[in-house]
């Protein structure tokens, strides 16, 4: 069993528990063992870069220097926020001599950079499809809006994805568990990401624009890699609704909760019931139409 | 035994007045081989010359140090004197006492001991002068030119109208290039065919021009003045001899829906095709990657309906070998097509097009006959965006340059349309107007003034589609950074201008130097922007760099001037400052041959009468060696030495520098 | 006491900074006397022997100084200067010689006041060293005390 290091950031142990568990079900199946980061901390994501940068680099830095006295290459991140901070930080203290002596000094501890922070596509990519073709139960008949936002295409320096502008790691995901991936326009617009809790009325208007246009290409879902873009999409329904001629009722979901569906996992298992938009009219559907494979 | 003459020069009082001139002519009477020593006042005067002639047939010297300004200034005129004087040039050399002693020093002894130093220093090293005498390489008076666009054209009509000949090799079934793709040329809004047609015609009619089309350069051999040249004539298929060019062949040809090239995808051509009607020449080609013919061995309708039985399927590539004198490259460059822009949807909506395809919705000659029909259902637009810097100046995007010729067209676009549909909206997004050149600015003033395009100074973020609608994402960056969105019937991207995706195999055929980006580099970008440091092969136009028709035909006809300079000569004189090689010595490791720049470096072997093989050496070629010496400080075995400069010379100097010893009495 | 006034050698390429101390001369600009410039068509061509002949012969200090990367005059010249100057220096070294004496910079044929700059800091710096006696000392040493040096 392999094992990496795995740094949850404060929405997998709160608001994006239904991440959490998707993601461990996922992992058990690929055989990697998440180990979390002991002692981890606050990611500094997205009051600290605003405010003071050394803080900004220091606060990941700790959880790296961590993983790195775990003996971990590699760390698991699945929060887009968290990820970008972890990233941007490893790179600011590889790349500047500044940072390289005065980050250690900090945080207390040695660090030389060597634990490397992964996304949840990375993780997917690397550990997941390579097992998946075999192993598929359903097959996921529906139309899915595969939607990256900001974190996980920006800073081009940080991203790891292909064709940032307009990606397509996550519909070749959806393609592979016989999901139809649409073509739309918002996959990589802003929800509004950090405002969420300070500026709902900019959330609504955001959020309304990319659930507008999901919804009116056929989507019967979102499907998403970022518990922040998550929770504004789902937790701000009503926000985003004031904005709407109609109320839109599609459910997001997580990247990961769509590969435990096709592996046959059970939608509890995988947090379906802990969403604020009801998911149970899409599971219906996907009952209907989903044939055992 | 040598005998050295110094010649000490006042320069009025530029030198004497801080150096003791006298003084420095006779402590240079003192050192070893001087027998002449004086000091004048103007040395580069009439008087001074023949001071210096008078001396050299007087004392019989053989060699000269011109005590005086630096040799960059006089050099020539004291080597020409001592050549006058009946001795070799070149055993004429300057002590640099007025830039780099008297002028840079104050009065005082040590000024004085330096220049007398500096004298020492060039007596050394002209002891060691030998006798050399200028290169002379024959010219072969022809010139092949690369590339049938506007850039090429000029330049062969140029070197042609002087009479020399000229080859132009064309890789496309016509010449025309770029420019005949273009619907109106900005900044006088002309009819971009109709200033070119008639130059193309002339090319094909020139009696000094030999026109290759469908052809490209196999191989370059030589140098200078003696390039051995292959070229490769692709297999028409069609003996245009033969061929009386009545186009029956393409109206009968059954496989019609081909990508038309020239119409830039817009349009269909049969498998048999001329280009476009104006196309010079105005014959067929087949495009046997497309005909059924040569795809399934049956068809064959072509040969049957040619009255003049000129289809020949047979005909296979030829290689045609040419001498040359000189080579032009003119080979243009091309736009950044397809998947590099996602976020604008390039590629993926029919109606987001680029500057190429705009010009020939735009052309009466185009697939629409001139009436702007947008390509996915042919309607008509009312609205249309035009994004400037498509790529361009986008580090992220690979191409951090300016495509130079972007803003002018993107200005000219939007004139074009609003001049078809006066009521339409017209859109315009920039970082930057670069409208720098004659009536150029006031061109975009015009589009922006009195054709009414909406210009926005921002970039677009996203393209998307909508309700049959283009949705342009922008940002209005003069408006408070408020973000726009404009609903578009079609939109038109300029892409970046980008090097033909061949032109790195070419440069390493031509071996000449090119950019990051695959640009031909210039030999200096401000002195010689014609020239390539391979000497004998010049530029012309966009294979340089992005340029506009201007100034592709300004570098033509300078790249003209510099071909027919060279031509005006029978022989080409050169300095003989060039790197030799001792045959005895040499190891043949060939470390020269990789550090010259000019792969100026051979090999050769050395025989035995019986032809067995003793050893390969390098060999210079004296046509391509300019004379930096990078190899001789790099050979190992000391086999390389380079004339003006060597090692016995340069040892010389080092040793008289402050040889305390030997000049104890200075 | 006189001061003591070191001797400088400058190797410099002929379009750059051989012009560049052209440039220093027409604009006039002053600067020590103690140097004097070997002319040479790159510095791809300067042989790095030359260096220690400069030194052997009496030199205190020594230039070297051509075209800034990417202006050479042939194109790639002082690229080859520049490497072989890196591993010349790391010879230098071994050898134990005091590198402080050597001096390279980029000059390029419009920095006249740069040239002068440097002849003047190059002076100053070696002023500072005092003579260069070593070569003199080196070859006093009698082959069968090289054993002694070397146990030292």
């Amino acid at each position: 069993m392999t094992k990496i290091g795995y740094f949850p950031g404060c929405s997998l142990n709160g608001t994006a528990k239904e991440y959490d568990l998707s993601l461990q079900a996922i992992a058990r199946f690929a055989d990697v063992e998440l180990v979390e980061l002991a002692d981890w901390n606050c990611c500094g994501a997205t009051a600290a870069h605003s405010l003071n940068s050394t803080l900004a680099v220091a606060l990941p830095a700790r959880n790296l220097a961590i993983a790195e006295s775990m003996g971990f290459d590699e760390i698991l991140v699945p929060c887009a926020a968290c990820y970008s901070r972890l990233a941007q930080s490893r790179h600011e203290i590889k790349s500047d001599e500044k940072y390289r002596t005065k980050i250690p000094q900090l945080i207390e501890m040695d660090i030389k950079g060597t634990a490397n922070p992964i996304t949840v596509l990375d993780f997917i990519n690397k550990y997941v499809l390579g097992k998946l073709k075999d192993n598929l139960s359903n097959k996921l008949n529906a139309k899915f809006a595969c939607y990256y936002g900001c974190l996980l295409t920006r800073p081009e320096h940080l991203s790891t994805i292909e064709r940032r502008e307009d990606p397509l790691v996550m519909e070749q995901i959806v393609q592979l568990v016989g999901g139809m991936a649409i073509d739309w326009a918002f996959k990589v617009e802003c929800c509004g990401a950090g405002l969420s809790v300070v500026r709902t009325d900019i959330i609504g208007k955001l959020c309304a624009k990319i659930l507008d246009d999901a919804n009116s290409r056929g989507a019967d879902a979102i499907v998403v890699a970022c518990p922040m873009c998550h929770s504004n999409l789902d937790m701000r329904r009503n926000e985003i609704n004031k904005n709407l001629a109609s109320a839109n009722t599609l459910p997001i979901i997580y990247i990961t909760q769509l590969l435990g569906l096709a592996l046959g996992i059970e939608p509890n298992k995988l947090g379906f019931d802990k969403h604020f938009v009801s998911t149970g009219k899409f599971l219906h559907k996907l009952q209907k139409q989903t044939m055992e494979v | 035994m040598a005998r050295i003459g110094v010649f000490v020069c006042h320069c009025g009082e530029n030198i004497s007045s801080t150096v003791d001139c006298a003084k420095v002519a006779e402590i240079a009477s003192n050192y070893p081989g001087v027998v002449y020593s004086i000091d004048y006042k103007y040395m580069c005067s009439d008087p001074g010359q023949n001071l210096i002639k008078e001396a050299i047939q007087k004392h019989k010297l053989t060699g000269v140090v011109v005590a005086a300004c630096s040799p960059r200034m006089h050099e020539p005129t004291f080597r020409k004197a001592t050549a006058e004087a009946g001795i070799n040039p070149y055993l004429c050399e300057m002590a640099n006492l007025r830039e780099h002693c008297s002028w840079v020093h104050f009065r005082e002894d040590s000024t004085t001991e330096k220049a007398a130093e500096l004298v020492r220093v060039l007596v050394e090293k002209v002891k060691h002068n030998e006798e050399l005498y200028p290169i002379k390489v024959p010219i072969t008076k022809t010139a092949l030119v690369i590339g049938g666009g506007i850039g090429g054209i000029q330049a062969a009509l140029d070197i042609a109208n002087s009479g020399h000949k000229v080859i132009m090799v064309e890789k496309n079934p016509s010449i025309g290039g770029k420019m005949a793709q273009l619907s109106e040329t900005f900044p006088t809004l002309d009819c971009s065919q109709c200033i070119l047609t008639p130059r193309m015609v002339e090319v094909a009619q020139h009696p000094n021009i030999t026109l290759y089309t469908y052809a490209e350069v196999e191989s370059v051999d030589g140098f200078i003045g003696n390039f051995k040249v292959t070229i490769r004539q692709k297999a028409k298929s069609v003996d245009h001899k033969a061929c009386t060019g009545c186009g029956l062949c393409i109206e009968k040809c059954p496989i019609k829906k081909i990508p038309d090239e020239f119409n830039a995808g817009l349009g269909n051509r049969a498998a048999i095709y001329v280009p476009f009607p104006q196309a010079v020449p105005n014959k067929p080609v087949i495009d046997r990657n497309n005909c059924t013919y040569f795809l399934k061995g049956k068809c064959g309708l072509c040969n049957k309906v040619c009255p003049a039985d000129a289809i020949h399927y047979e005909q296979e590539d030829e290689f045609i070998k040419v001498d040359v004198g000189a080579i032009v490259a003119a080979t243009g460059f091309d736009i950044k097509h397809s998947d590099f822009l996602p976020e604008y949807g390039y590629g993926k909506y029919p109606d987001v097009i680029d500057g190429l395809q705009f010009e020939r919705l735009a052309s009466a000659s185009g697939p629409t006959l001139g009436v702007l029909k947008r390509p996915s259902d042919g309607k008509e637009p009312e609205s249309v965006v035009f994004i400037a810097c498509a790529g361009s100046r986008d580090p992220a995007k690979g191409i951090p340059y300016c495509s130079k010729i972007c803003c002018m067209y993107t200005a000219k676009h939007a004139m074009l349309f609003k001049h078809k549909n006066h009521h339409g909206n017209a859109t315009v997004f920039y970082m930057d107007i670069r409208a720098g050149g004659k009536m150029y600015d006031e061109f975009v003033r015009r589009a922006i003034e009195e054709d009414d395009v909406n210009y926005i100074r921002g970039r677009v973020s996203r393209i998307y589609e909508k309700n049959g609608k283009l949705i342009v994402c922008g940002v209005d960056t003069l408006l408070n950074s408020r973000s726009v969105e404009i609903e578009a019937d079609l939109v038109v991207l300029a892409t970046a201008a980008v090097a033909n995706s061949d032109s790195e195999e070419l440069a390493q055929k031509l071996h000449i130097s090119y950019d990051q980006y695959h640009f031909f580099s210039e030999a200096h970008p401000k002195l010689r922007p014609v020239e390539t440091n391979t000497a004998g092969i010049m530029l012309a136009g966009a294979c340089q760099a992005p340029k506009d028709i201007p100034d592709t035909v300004s570098q033509a006809s300078g790249t003209a001037a510099k071909v027919v300079a060279l031509f005006s000569q029978d022989e080409l004189t050169r300095e003989p400052l060039i790197a030799y090689v001792n045959n005895n010595t040499c190891v043949g490791c060939f470390l020269c041959q990789s550090v010259c720049p000019y792969l100026a470096i051979e090999k050769e072997e050395i025989r035995r009468r019986d032809g067995t093989l003793v050893k390969t050496v390098a060999k210079i070629n004296p046509g391509l060696c300019q004379g930096c010496g990078t190899c001789v400080a790099l050979c190992r075995s000391k086999s390389i030495d380079i004339h003006g400069y060597t090692n016995r010379q340069i040892y010389a100097e080092v040793s008289a520098l402050f040889n305390r010893r030997e000049y104890a009495g200075v | 006491m006189q001061e003591f006034e070191p001797k400088i050698v400058a190797f410099v390429c002929n379009w750059c900074t051989y012009a560049g101390a052209d440039l220093a001369g027409t604009s006039r600009i002053k600067y020590a006397t103690n140097v004097r410039i070997v002319r040479f068509p790159c510095t791809g061509r300067i042989d790095y022997m030359l260096i220690l002949k400069a030194f052997q012969n009496g030199a205190d200090g020594v230039i070297v100084s051509g075209c800034h990367p990417n202006d050479c005059h042939y194109t790639s010249g002082n690229f080859h200067a520049r490497r072989r100057w890196i591993v010349f220096n790391e010879l230098l070294e071994l050898l134990g010689f005091d590198k402080r004496r050597l001096f390279f910079s980029w000059v390029s044929a419009a920095e006249g006041a740069k040239w002068a700059n440097l002849v003047n800091e190059v002076v100053t710096e070696v002023r500072k060293l005092g003579p260069f006696n070593e070569y003199e000392e080196l070859s006093k040493i009698n082959v069968n005390s090289i054993g002694e040096i070397c146990n030292v």
